[in-house]
This record gives C-alpha cells, structure tokens and sequence, in this order.
C-alpha cells in the first residue's frame, strides 16, 4: 500500500508494506544513508532520526505511525560545506572515530538542544545514554554537544536545509 | 435545658480534645553524645545494612545525585508532597543527634527525636512491628554512614494536613502497634519472611488498596495497589500474573529482576529489586516463601500451573517469520492498526524464539501488566521502556513515548491485551494513558 511521508520537509510516496520500519524506506527507497542499522532492536542507537521533536529509534518505527508527522534526519541538519552549528561542533571536536553511531549521536543531541538550550553536563549524559559508541569517542561526543550549546546561543537553533520549516 | 446540652456537649469536646493533646505529645528525647563509628561492632552494622535493602530505604532517603540517605527525593501523595528526610548522621540537618531510644521510637511511633509527629508516607505502620534488636542494627549502619549536611524542603500538603497533629489522629486511626507476630503454624523461613516482608519489607505499602486517609484497607490487603502511577499488581488470590508465583520464581524475581513465567522487573519496583540484591540472600528467600504463599495456591499446584501458563502464553506468541497484520480493528492507512504497529515496533524481540544477546522477553501472554485488569502498567512501559539503573547491567526496552501518538500507543496496547491475554478487552485504555500524560499518579 501507499503511505505519504514527510522527511526533511519534503513528500514521499512509499509503497511498502505499513509495518516496514523507517530506516529500510529511509537506506533503500529514498537513498538516505545517515541513518544506521546497528542492532534493530532499539539498544544500539545508531539509527535514531526525529519524528516531530522526538529522536526515535527508525528501526523500530514503523512508517504506519508517521501519517501527517515530521521526519527529520542527518542530512536535513547541514551539508559538508554548510553544517549545522551541532554538525560543526563534532568536526571541531573530532568527535568520530568510525563514525556509524555520529548520526544518531547528532540527531538525538539536536533533540535536546532545540528543548534545552543550556543543558548541563548531568542532562546531556542522560538525554545520550540511549545512544552507544564502541570506539570510545564518548568523550569527545559530550564535549561536542557541550561546545554546540555554546556555540548555538550566538547562531538560532541550528537548521538548515529546509528542517525546520 | 438546652443550655445545659450544650455544656456537656462542650465539655466533652474539650475533655476529648485534651485527652487527645495529652496522648498526642510527645517529649524531646536528650541528644546523644558524638560516638566514633568503630562503637559499631561490624557484624551489627553489616545486619542493619542488609534490613535498610530490605526496606529499600535509601529509595526515599536518596537525594538525586548525592550519597545515600541525604534526603529529599519527593514523596507525592493523594495529599501534597512529602520529602525524604535526611538520616544520615549529620547532627544539623541528619539525624545525628539521635539516640537508639530515638530511632525506635520513629521507627515504632512515628514521632521524631524532638517530639513531632512524622507523616505516614514514612511507613512506620509497617516499622512498629520490627524488633528492637533489628532497628538497633540498622540504626547501628546508618550512623556509620558518612554524615552529610543536607536540608530537606519541608512537606507541601493541603490544610488541614499541614499540622503535624494530622499525624497523630490517623495514628489513632490506624497505627496498630506492637511487634509483627507471624503464623506459626508455618515453617520457619516462611515465619521469617513473614517479619520481613511485613515490616521492612513494607511489601503491602504498595500492593495493597488505600483508603480516603491513605491507610491500607486491612480487609484488602496485597489485593493489588498504586505507587508512582503504576500498579502494585495483587499478590492475592486476585494476581493478574497467569502463572502463580512459587518461592522460586518469587526468589528470581526479587533476586535477579527476572524470572522465566514472570519476564523483568519494571517500574518502582525495580529500585527495590536494585536494594534487595544488596540484602542477605537467605532473608529474600524466606520473603519469596512468603509472597508466593499469599495466592493459596499449594506450593506442587503452584509449579504445575506455572509450567501450564508457559505453555499457553508461548502458543500465543507472535510467530517468525511472517508477519500478522491483520486481526485488530482500525485501518492501516491512519496508521491505527495495532497489529501493524506491533508487527513493526515490537516483534523484532517480542516474537516466538525471540533471543537478545543481552535480555530476551519472555512471552507477553505471562506479563501481568498485559493480563491486568487496569491497562496502566503496559502503558508505562511502551511509554518509558525499560532501562537498567545507571551504570547497571540489564534488560533495555526502549521507550515509544516519541515515536508513537497517543491513539497509536491506545491501539497497540489493546491489540497487545487482545491477542497475547486472552482476556476481555480494557476499555478505559484512552482514559488511563491520559492520566498518565496528566502525571497523575493515584
């Protein structure tokens, strides 16, 4: 059947079956790769996307429950030449090793700085416990989000590319 | 003559009241004098530190990030909200001061070392039973704790309540006192569980229905409760769980947070599990003996039907591959299918077989939050997920509470209720989830 997605403010028709989890439509329909697949069960982290002002774990969300709801992922933030204020902060902190958990890293510390524009080091460690690294760049991934918040208060809220529309 | 009634009338008003003053006031007991922690024997202490897991005090004794037993973790209540006291040995702000004479009594009487009396959201209904001898102990560990200076806010109740005379009359109400005597008609580890769990352990504070006071209703006891917007489910005759607890899966559950008939712990009462890891093993198996004998179901029974309920709940899971998108009401196309919505967001580890390296869900035809009558505690955990305490080990589900809309979440959870229980719909399921989202918790 056809269900009408909305992603980074722009409309997809997807025919796919309503159970199919977001993050397949997102990687093999639309070609949208920030988004990991790390264990599909929702303890990993790695694909999380935001679904209105909510980081969601894609691999379980199936595109059923996202009728008239807004998706938002990596590539709506910044591009390589423009990123976001949070995109520029993990550059400057060489916050990746690998790099597969950064995107869901990225997409869930966005969630908390559009809520919490000055989240303490307590809040930021509890709003990312759901999203692991196996590199050990967790520090710098911290340090990356407590820098963003800085950085935001002289920029807006950090949305480029249509995201926040 | 009328005059004459309303004098008598008076006089017993004030004789009553008097009476009442008099009975209520309790004298300041003296200050104890400063003593080194090595005045403890450490077998002593050792002992108290196992009864306070027991009683899981460090629950409301806890202030968020700071050492145990600081104080100020907010109590809500039907009434206001109260705060844990500090009772580290602080001499300002703790309970410093406090001499084991002192300590019994706000352990027996709910009166503090100065003479007030303190609010039943501390549970010395249950307390008062325990003996001196076991609150000497932990009195012994909690004064060689480290000693911090905390204030705790005051509690923030509704007038009349805000005097702590309140207290007092639902004492007189409802405190009974005197030292837990247990059955003893049963075996020894069931009488010893039986001390516990009803003292300490104060197991019935949440599994049991209150009154318009607050009380216990003593009539209903473990006939199911609410704590934290949750429920207690009843460990009664009445227990939703389809597998009648038996002193070993009630062990495993206390103990390890799992059992294979009952799945994970969640909700309040995974700090308790948190604490009742720390206590002596021995004492939580007696307190196991005990819960599993308040369903009546004979112990050999008990096993039997457990073994049966594993059997029906594992018929009922969801089957791999292949997925089942139809069965439950609602159209797809408003993304209101449940089954679909399960199919997508649950089966992945809620299906037949289903293994995580790290915890595998048992069945959700043996959960007792799906085959409760009250959809509350389901909705909790789809809402929350369930997460190990920081810096622990343990089972993870995440929480949906983004991803899906409230009518999304109603949906799943009645198709969930419908398919793996078996039992007749909830239909106040809208209702509870608003509640929920209101934070309202009784």
């Amino acid at each position: 059947m056809t269900i009408v997605l909305t992603i980074n403010s722009e409309r997809h028709q997807i025919d796919a079956d309503p159970s199919t989890p977001l993050l397949y439509v997102l990687r093999d329909n639309l070609k949208l790769n920030a988004a990991k697949f790390g264990c599909g069960l929702g303890q990993c982290g790695a694909c999380t996307v935001l679904v209105d002002r909510e980081p969601v774990f894609s691999c379980l969300t199936p595109i059923s429950v996202l009728d008239g709801r807004r998706v938002r992922t990596l590539e709506g933030l910044g591009i390589a030449d423009k990123p976001s204020p949070l995109q520029a902060a993990f550059i400057k902190e060489q916050a990746a090793q690998c790099g597969y958990c950064i995107p869901g890293m990225i997409m869930r510390a966005q969630a908390l700085l559009e809520k919490n524009a000055s989240p303490t080091q307590a809040e930021i460690r509890d709003h990312m416990q759901t999203n692991l690294c196996r590199c050990g760049t967790q520090m710098r991934i911290l340090r990356a989000i407590d820098r963003a918040a800085k950085d935001m208060k002289t920029a807006d809220a950090g949305t480029t590319t249509g995201a926040a529309r | 003559m009328l005059r004459r009634i309303l004098i008598v009338v008076l006089a017993i008003v004030v004789l009553a009241g008097g009476g009442f003053l008099a009975w209520a006031w309790h004298d300041e007991l003296p200050a104890e004098p400063r003593r080194d922690a090595s005045a403890y024997d450490p077998a002593v202490v050792a002992k108290g530190a196992s009864l306070a897991a027991i009683g899981s005090c460090a629950v409301c004794h806890l202030a968020k990030n700071s050492p145990s037993f600081a104080g100020g973790y907010p109590v809500e209540t039907p009434f206001g909200v109260i705060y844990g006291s500090n009772i580290t040995p602080d001499r300002d702000t703790g309970i410093g001061t406090w001499s084991p004479a002192a300590f019994r009594r706000a352990m027996h009487d709910g009166v503090d070392r100065e003479g007030h009396h303190l609010y039943p959201a501390f549970p010395y209904d249950h307390f008062t039973g325990a003996t001196d001898t076991d609150l000497d102990a932990v009195y012994a560990y909690l004064m060689t704790r480290e000693p911090v200076r905390h204030d705790v806010p005051a509690p923030q109740l509704t007038f009349p309540l805000n005097i702590r005379l309140a207290a007092a009359a639902w004492k007189l109400l409802f405190l009974r006192h005197g030292e837990f005597v247990p059955d003893k008609s049963q075996s020894p580890e069931w009488q010893r569980g039986a001390y516990l769990a009803e003292t300490f352990g104060h197991c019935s504070a949440c599994h049991s229905p209150r009154n318009a006071l607050g009380a216990e209703k003593r009539d209903e006891k473990y006939a199911g409760g609410i704590a934290e917007g949750w429920i207690g489910p009843a460990l009664n005759a009445a227990s939703p769980a389809p597998a009648p607890w038996t002193a070993e899966s009630a062990f495993n559950y206390l103990r390890r947070g799992f059992d294979r008939a009952h799945g994970h712990v969640a909700g309040p009462m995974q700090e308790v599990v948190e604490h009742l890891r720390q206590a002596n093993e021995g004492d939580v198996r007696a307190m196991a003996t005990y819960i599993a004998s308040l369903n009546g179901v004979a112990a050999p029974d008990a096993a039997a039907k457990a073994e049966q309920a594993v059997k029906n709940a594992t018929s009922r899971q969801w089957p791999i591959p292949g997925r089942e998108t139809t069965g439950s009401g609602g159209s797809s196309t408003t993304g209101l299918d449940g089954a679909a919505i399960f199919a997508g967001a649950c089966a992945t580890c809620h299906h037949d077989g289903g293994r995580l390296p790290i915890s595998r869900p048992v069945a959700l035809g043996l959960s007792s939050a799906v085959n409760g009558a009250d959809p509350r505690n389901l909705l909790q955990i789809v809402l929350g997920g369930i997460h190990p305490a920081p810096n622990e080990r343990g089972a993870i589900m995440p929480a949906f509470s983004g991803t899906l809309t409230d009518p999304q979440i109603v949906a799943l959870a009645d198709y969930v209720r419908e398919h793996f229980s078996g039992k007749p719909k909830w239909n106040d399921t809208g209702t509870a989830l608003e509640a929920i989202r209101r934070g309202k918790n009784s």
